[in-house]
């Protein structure tokens, strides 16, 4: 595409297939304790 | 649902149903930004459910007449073939699923948040004491609005039979040394980092151990013994000298950066720059805090978090509505700052940017809220188990203790509900994929009711993740360039 950079073409869609393992760092348990971030968040099954 | 924002010379389009982002010309951003009002003229919903359930009424397509209209308006400022153009390529993207997908989660999340829950992280309050004296500490200096005490190495050991016991097949233990101040009972920590690897191969489980400390009594050994033992350790300062020691004084009232900051240094290098992060509060008294982020780099700190107080209106340090134009500001200039020592060599990493487009959380992940209540509990040190660390001493949530497990399943039941979908503030939010409906204490403590929101946090988060996409396309077009 000309005008259009896409960064990411990954669709969150995709990864309700196989996700909700569970296995990945609960939010709180990071850095921050007052804000809820799980969008910083790695997924552990590609890791 | 699009959102499109300009940031640092970028015309950034997140798709946020999809999660796809876009760098776009003015053209396509003028056009898109045409397009998303023609979609929403056209849409047959009533307003109160428009596009939030993935909608089912809307049209797919825009009208002959209404794309006309929209090329005709967009033609009065640039070239009829640049529209053309740019239009052809939204309809692509469109067609790929990549703009304007549809939120298609709301069933799955529900069916997700139905299923049993496995306990998998704890918060120990191992201390409830401090050697600080925190203006801001919700805490209350350690003591959590009751009396001081140290968790026995009986109750410490019973929370993590608890823990395993209740974890089901989840491997990945967690487990926070948390306060007060954990080094101010250190031996029981050892203790129980200890037991926690005895029970690790019986059981298949990986515990990961992490530490939050003010540093005032981290010592070699300790330091030693972190690095050995703890995935993570949170190092607590605020960032420049005099905006620490105002809000962050010893007990008798002096300065605690100098006893911390050449402790946190020497800690941050033994770890290697890597897996720590020195995390400081600001507040209405330092509403400048990207100065505190860049002194904590500037000090060769590379891993670094500074996160707003959360404090009600009564208190002179909280953030109110008429700061926010102001911490907006800030979080801009910090990520432009950011890009620019990225690209000088200077690279260091701020956790509210943290952001990863290609491998982060899946979508049950995201939208199924912290998991505070049900697979993340907080333990006091006499053993009383509570939603997080942020409830303890909140009565009416004390769910049960470490010796008879949950009792009050009613309190988990509340939090196991909660999530972005039972929050109607969320609905129409670009940011809710990447805070999942935000603090549920926060909302508590401003609301009373868990499935509410804080909206002062809500607007930072907002902008944080805007920056954070923002870096994200920057470090894009150096690699390309």
């Amino acid at each position: 595409m000309k005008r259009i950079k896409t960064l990411t073409s990954k669709t969150l869609k995709n990864t309700m297939a196989k996700g909700g393992c569970g296995e990945c760092q609960t939010s709180c348990q990071s850095a921050c304790k007052t804000s809820c971030t799980v969008g910083n968040q790695s997924c552990e099954s590609q890791k | 649902m699009v959102h499109q924002y300009r940031n640092n010379g970028y015309n950034i389009v997140l798709d946020v149903c999809s999660g796809s982002v876009h760098v776009v010309d003015d053209v396509v951003y003028d056009v898109l930004s045409g397009y998303c009002k023609a979609y929403e003229n056209v849409c047959e919903a009533d307003e109160d459910s428009r596009c939030a359930d993935g909608c089912s009424s809307c049209p797919k397509e825009l009208s002959a007449s209404a794309r006309d209209a929209l090329i005709a308006k967009c033609s009065e400022t640039y070239p009829r073939e640049d529209v053309l153009e740019a239009l052809e390529e939204i309809e692509e993207l469109k067609a790929e699923g990549l703009l304007f997908a549809e939120d298609e989660y709301k069933d799955y999340i529900i069916d997700f948040k139905k299923r049993k829950t496995v306990v998998k992280a704890l918060c120990l309050h191992i201390a409830h004491d401090c050697n600080l004296g925190c203006r801001y500490c919700f805490a209350e200096e350690g003591e959590y609005h009751g009396k001081k005490a140290l968790m026995s190495l009986e109750v410490g050991k019973k929370a993590l039979d608890f823990l395993v016991a209740n974890s089901g097949n989840r491997r990945n233990l967690e487990v926070d040394f948390f306060g007060g101040e954990p080094t101010m009972n250190w031996d029981v920590v050892k203790e129980l980092v200890r037991y926690g690897r005895s029970l690790e191969a019986g059981y298949d489980k990986n515990f990961r151990f992490t530490l939050t400390t003010n540093g005032i009594l981290l010592d070699d050994e300790m330091m030693e013994f972190a690095n050995k033992e703890m995935a993570n350790v949170v190092l607590s300062i605020d960032g420049r000298k005099e905006v620490n020691d105002y809000m962050r004084p010893t007990r008798n009232g002096k300065s605690s950066y100098d006893i911390i900051l050449p402790k946190f240094k020497k800690f941050a290098e033994l770890r290697e720059q890597t897996n720590y992060y020195v995390r400081g509060t600001f507040t209405h008294h330092n509403l400048d805090f990207s100065k505190d982020v860049l002194h904590l780099a500037d000090l060769g700190f590379q891993q670094i978090s500074v996160e707003p107080v959360v404090a009600g209106p009564e208190e002179d340090y909280a953030i109110r509505e008429e700061d926010l134009k102001k911490l907006k500001q800030e979080y801009d200039a910090l990520a432009a700052e950011m890009v620019r020592r990225h690209k000088a060599g200077e690279a260091f990493n701020f956790f509210h940017f943290m952001i990863d487009l290609n491998q982060g959380p899946c979508v049950a992940k995201r939208l199924s809220g912290c998991g505070s209540g049900t697979e993340y509990l907080a333990v006091t040190p006499w053993g009383d188990l509570y939603p997080c660390h942020q409830f303890v001493g909140e009565e009416d949530y004390l769910m049960g203790n470490v010796f008879d497990g949950i009792v009050r399943t009613d309190v988990r039941d509340e939090f196991k509900l909660c999530n972005v979908y039972a929050k109607d503030k969320c609905r129409d939010c670009f940011a809710r994929f990447y805070c999942s409906g935000g603090c549920a204490a926060n909302a508590y403590k401003f609301h009373g009711n868990i499935n509410d929101t804080y909206e002062v946090g809500c607007e930072l988060e907002r902008k944080r993740v805007e920056c954070a996409i923002m870096i994200k396309a920057a470090l894009a077009e150096e690699k390309e360039s």
